[in-house]
């Protein structure tokens, strides 16, 4: 009852910030709203019992790269203080295209049979995400490093080409 | 259920009073220690020792007249030093203080609570402070405010990196996420022993963090006014500098739970010694203010990008190497 209750009470917090992320008319506070976002997410990881993964998300997502967006609207000559409509003509054509979309996603997640396996949770997660990461997911983690240090020298590349 | 709740509030409530007070008495302790430095008095004269100035600081700053600039983001403007103070305050929640001890015949934990994610909690709630910084500064529609916030925002966002790579090294030398376990871990040997290198790099990492001098750039007062506060004043400017005090403190009292044992030391109980060593680092914190000149930003950018980000991931590859080797 208790679990519920917080589900809905986080789903309010990630979803009501979402609404003014994609309506509001400042962009700055588009981008600050996705702040309360993150944080409603963090409060479902937690309730997932995910707590390596939600304390990353406030770092990363809500600490490190919303930060960036809101520098780099401030350095953009005109980013603040103009106000902008994020949304064109095609308005009635994006609420179908959502809502088709809403509806496939609503038919797909009642027709999968979720599979809930014996046994209980591990006890510690960060050691369990390291050794997983580590062993059996090794590929993909390199491969992820690979992406980001591909993308890190691209954007130094990029940047550098200016001068 | 409900005397979990009741014990948790009460903690809860002294422990914000302390930290409220230690903030009033880190200003007189700062504005005194600078005097000494300066070979003046300093404020003397409220008060024994001027032990009440703090207390008359704070009300005049709640009786000042509450302006705004006209051209301000009003939500922002009013949200910006409330998210200052509340991020400052929220990490008190997993710092522990001392080891359990019996109080009333109740046995009572001197921590609210030991999450065992505890050090990423407080990494990610300074990290959410950097919003104070940058909406006050932008919400302002000051040119000097925004500048200063923006010079602090990539100057927050730099340092973190290298106080990240500092912590990462502790985990993996205690070996848990949780700061009562790291403190647990530092029971014989204190990790400013083993971590040397760590230990600078965190040290050098606060004093950005905290926008102390020799990095105070983004109040850079020759060149920017005041920094992101310029248009802030009254009570409004007072919880910035709730967040920024109550901040130092925050970084004194990980130094000492993360490199110098905690609660652990001989003769005096374990808060006496956290008190002890913070109350240390504090003072170290304005002897360096007093003695160090402001670097130039493009230093401050060039130090932490190209010497304590490599030197802390070197840091942590040795680390790793030790422990893997070791068998930590």
């Amino acid at each position: 009852m208790g679990t519920l209750a917080a589900f809905f009470i986080l789903s309010a917090v990630t979803l009501i910030p979402a609404v003014v992320v994609v309506t509001s008319k400042n962009i700055v506070r588009s981008a600050l709203a996705l702040v309360p976002t993150f944080f409603g997410i963090t409060g479902l990881y937690i309730l997932l019992r995910a707590e390596f993964v939600a304390g990353i998300q406030v770092l990363i997502y809500a600490g490190a790269i919303t930060v960036l967006i809101l520098f780099v609207i401030m350095l953009t000559e005109g980013g603040t203080g103009i106000r902008i409509r994020q949304v064109n003509e095609q308005v009635p054509v994006g609420a179908l295209a959502s809502a088709v979309l809403a509806a496939l996603l609503i038919w797909v997640f009642l027709r999968t049979p979720w599979p809930q396996g014996p046994g209980a949770l591990p006890e510690y997660t960060a050691a369990q995400i390291g050794t997983t990461l580590l062993s059996s997911m090794v590929l993909v983690f390199e491969v992820t490093s690979l992406v980001l240090l591909i993308s890190l020298i691209g954007a130094i590349i990029i940047a550098r080409r200016e001068r | 259920m409900i005397t979990v709740v009741l014990v948790a509030a009460v903690k809860s409530v002294a422990l914000v009073v302390m930290v409220l007070l230690g903030f009033a008495y880190a200003t007189l302790l700062e504005r005194r220690l600078l005097a000494r430095f300066q070979l003046r008095y300093g404020p003397n004269r409220t008060g024994p020792f001027g032990l009440l100035q703090p207390f008359a600081d704070g009300i005049k700053l709640i009786f000042k007249e509450s302006f705004m600039p006209a051209t301000a983001d009003r939500l922002i403007y009013w949200l910006a030093p409330a998210i200052s103070m509340v991020a400052a305050l929220f990490v008190y929640a997993v710092i522990p203080i001392g080891p359990e001890i019996r109080f009333f015949g109740a046995t009572v934990s001197l921590y609210i609570a030991d999450v065992n994610v505890g050090i990423l909690l407080v990494l990610g709630a300074s990290s959410i402070g950097v919003y104070g910084v940058i909406l006050g500064g932008w919400s302002s529609n000051n040119k000097y405010a925004l500048l200063g916030c923006l010079r602090s925002s990539a100057q927050l966002i730099s340092y973190e990196l290298a106080i990240g790579l500092a912590v990462v090294s502790v985990v993996l030398t205690a070996g848990s996420l949780s700061l009562v376990d790291i403190v647990n871990a530092q029971q014989r040997l204190w990790f400013v022993a083993l971590q040397p290198v760590g230990f600078l790099l965190f040290f050098i990492g606060a004093l950005a963090e905290t926008n102390r001098a020799p990095f105070d750039l983004p109040e850079a007062e020759q060149e920017l006014i005041a920094g992101f506060h310029t248009e802030y004043g009254g009570f409004k400017f007072a919880m910035f500098y709730v967040g920024e005090y109550v901040g130092i403190i925050t970084m004194s009292l990980l130094v000492t739970t993360l490199f110098l044992g905690g609660w652990h030391g001989p003769l005096l109980p374990g808060p006496h010694w956290v008190a002890v060593k913070t109350f240390a680092f504090m003072c170290l914190f304005i002897w360096i203010r007093a003695t160090m000149p402001r670097v130039r930003h493009d230093q401050l950018m060039a130090f932490g990008w190209k010497v304590l980000v490599p030197l802390g991931l070197l840091n942590v590859v040795a680390t790793a190497v030790i422990v893997a080797l070791v068998g930590g």
